[in-house]
């Protein structure tokens, strides 16, 4: 019997020929990552079971991009023994503020991530790097310290679900509306334990940034991973970054599948998630009349160079509307670096938007545009949860770049053809 | 392990954020934590609860964000016992490797009312509901699960493993 690209690395990773959904396995890590908020727990763990130094330096990535920079006295304190652990065991992939970006947005961009890799990291939109043809999936501290002392991890091989998305594309349609829309069609836990394969003519179509948020997104569907096997597309991608040797990997023709969703997209018009649910998806058409306080754009979902892109399309030229703030979030260094050459900061601050330095920020309500009771944002971030973005009486409206921008301009919830 | 107490019961898809807010994530404090357990859903939660005390909730307990936080507050706040119709999947490992025990009986959450007095057999897969008078039952954790809960979750397990390793 075949396998899926997702049994292929587990099987790899734990030593076997094969492995069999629901099969309990010890597999070794290639890269293990943290943040500054997950972290300290981890670091905790790594010296409660007595590990004398890490299983090794150049595979783990810590990575402070949540409440950086520091955001107050404990959060500095935080980072701190973060930076501390890093320089005590030689931490080859440590970044400080100034060169630090969105994790799962700056390990692909660094190649320290490669395809055919298995990743933990102690954050739950780890699966990000699915896009790649990686395993990857999010875990908790103390799996993440354990896994920095021994390198290995207890995993539970999962059930996969296909996803072949056809059709053609409609005119501001993204990754992001695609996503949001299998969220919408199968619930916030119509993936739980399972990994979310996604192929088809439109993802083969899909450039690399689009494809990493797609894959971002399976966690709100309850997903251990997404998976996208990997084409000339990921390999050009690959090519000038690679910390080490790729390995691709494809799922068998006679893979077996717990469930094949075909999805066709030609008739999807870019939508929105409501309040307080990923799975509250819409279509942006049928809600416009939603005033709005602020607008963020950025995140490990939607804040790489392809997505400033988008939102600057549409942004050229027209201001933000007097009574919404626009905060625009580059998510990495990098991101930024090119965003400023290509001139989309010029097209953001004539409009009258914020730029920030690559954080997290405001898409968990850490801090850089916390919302006030009553109000609402629309953001390209990834949860809508209840005090998501701030206050438990606030409001988080998900969506993409384009109805980003757009709704930034109209002061309310808009599709880009509506300006 | 004695799993015993009052049941507190919650909907559906109660997320990571309403367990422990990301606004308290700036210390990895238990006590700290756990003195915003529930915060969004019910802010006097923590007021209300009793050492032993069992959450009772919906599908999809604990879904969002992997902060092991969560399960640390709900443990910390004195909860004996998480059961649910289902759980998030890293909610559900992060629970059974901090050692806060979760069971998945959808026919028992259906049946508990808030305020039941229940007890909880981990390995007899057997809930008793004192106040009702019922007894429900549930599938066990696989061996290896029990073993790392039992034991006190993951790093016990793991302290063992390096030490022979080493020796
Ligand atoms: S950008 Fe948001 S979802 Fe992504 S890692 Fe940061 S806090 Fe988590």
């Amino acid at each position: 019997m075949g396998m899926t690209i997702a049994e292929k690395i587990l099987a790899a990773k734990a030593g076997k020929d094969s492995v069999k959904p629901g099969e309990l396995i010890m597999a070794r890590i290639d890269v293990a990552l943290a943040n500054d908020v997950t972290a300290p727990l981890a670091i905790k763990a790594f010296e409660d079971v007595g590990a004398e130094d890490v299983f090794d330096r150049e595979r783990i990535a810590l990575v402070p991009d949540h409440f950086t920079p520091n955001k107050d006295i404990k959060a500095a304190q935080q980072a701190k023994m973060v930076r501390e652990f890093a320089y005590k065991y030689w931490i080859k992939w440590y970044f400080e503020v100034g060169r630090v970006g969105i994790e799962h947005a700056l390990l692909p961009e660094q190649g320290i991530v490669v395809p055919g890799d298995l990743v933990i990291g102690a954050d739950s939109h780890t699966c990000t790097y699915g896009a790649l043809g990686a395993f990857a999936t999010g875990v908790g501290s103390t799996d993440l310290g354990c896994a920095m002392a021994t390198g290995e991890v207890w995993l539970k091989v999962p059930y996969t679900l296909r996803f072949n998305i056809e059709g053609k594309k409609r005119p501001y349609v993204t990754g992001k509306d695609i996503i949001l829309h299998i969220i919408g069609m199968i619930g916030v836990d119509g993936a739980r334990y399972r990994a979310m394969e996604f192929g088809g003519s439109v993802i083969r179509e899909l450039c690399m940034d689009e494809r990493f948020t797609i894959c971002n997104m399976a966690i709100e569907a309850g997903g251990k991973t997404g998976i996208i096997e990997p084409d000339d597309i990921t390999k050009e991608y690959v090519k000038e970054r690679a910390q080490r040797e790729p390995v691709y990997y494809t799922s068998d023709e006679d893979a077996s599948y717990e469930k094949v969703y075909d999805v066709d997209i030609s008739n999807l018009e870019p939508v929105v998630a409501l309040p307080h649910l990923p799975e509250n998806v819409k279509p942006v058409r049928e809600v416009n009349d939603i005033e709005i306080d602020q607008v963020v754009i950025g995140s490990c979902t939607n804040g790489r160079i392809t997505d400033l892109r988008q939102a600057a399309e549409v942004l050229k030229g027209r201001k933000v509307h007097p009574r919404v703030r626009l905060i625009v979030i580059p998510a990495t260094q990098k991101i930024w670096e090119q965003a400023m050459e290509e001139g989309l900061f010029k097209i953001f601050v004539e409009a009258g938007a914020a730029i920030s330095c690559p954080t997290c920020g405001p898409c968990l309500g850490g801090h850089m545009g916390i919302l006030a009771e009553g109000e609402r944002a629309v953001a390209t971030t990834n949860r809508n949860f209840v005090g998501r973005m701030g206050h438990p009486k606030s409001e988080v409206y998900l969506a993409s770049p384009y109805v980003a921008a757009a709704s930034a301009v109209a002061g309310r919830i808009a599709h880009p053809d509506e300006l | 392990m004695e799993i015993r107490g009052k049941a507190w019961k919650f909907g559906d898809h109660i997320d990571t954020d309403v367990i422990i807010p990301a606004r308290y994530l700036n210390t990895s404090d238990p006590y700290e934590l756990a003195a915003h357990c529930m915060e969004d859903a019910d802010p006097e939660f923590v007021k209300k609860v009793s050492k032993g005390d069992i959450i009772v909730a919906g599908e999809n307990f604990g879904c969002g964000s992997s902060r092991e936080h969560a399960p640390i507050a709900i443990k910390y706040a004195g909860v004996s016992c998480v059961i649910a119709k289902s759980f998030a999947r890293i909610f559900y490992r992060n629970a059974i490797n901090t050692g806060l025990p979760i069971i998945e009986a959808p026919d028992a959450v259906d049946r508990i009312e808030e305020g039941d007095e229940i007890e909880v057999f981990l390995e007899e897969g057997k809930i008793i509901n004192h106040t009702k008078k019922e007894e429900y039952s549930f599938e066990p954790l696989p061996e290896f699960m029990m073993k790392l809960l039992t034991s006190g979750g993951l790093i016990p397990f793991v302290r063992e493993r390096l030490a022979k390793k080493g020796a």
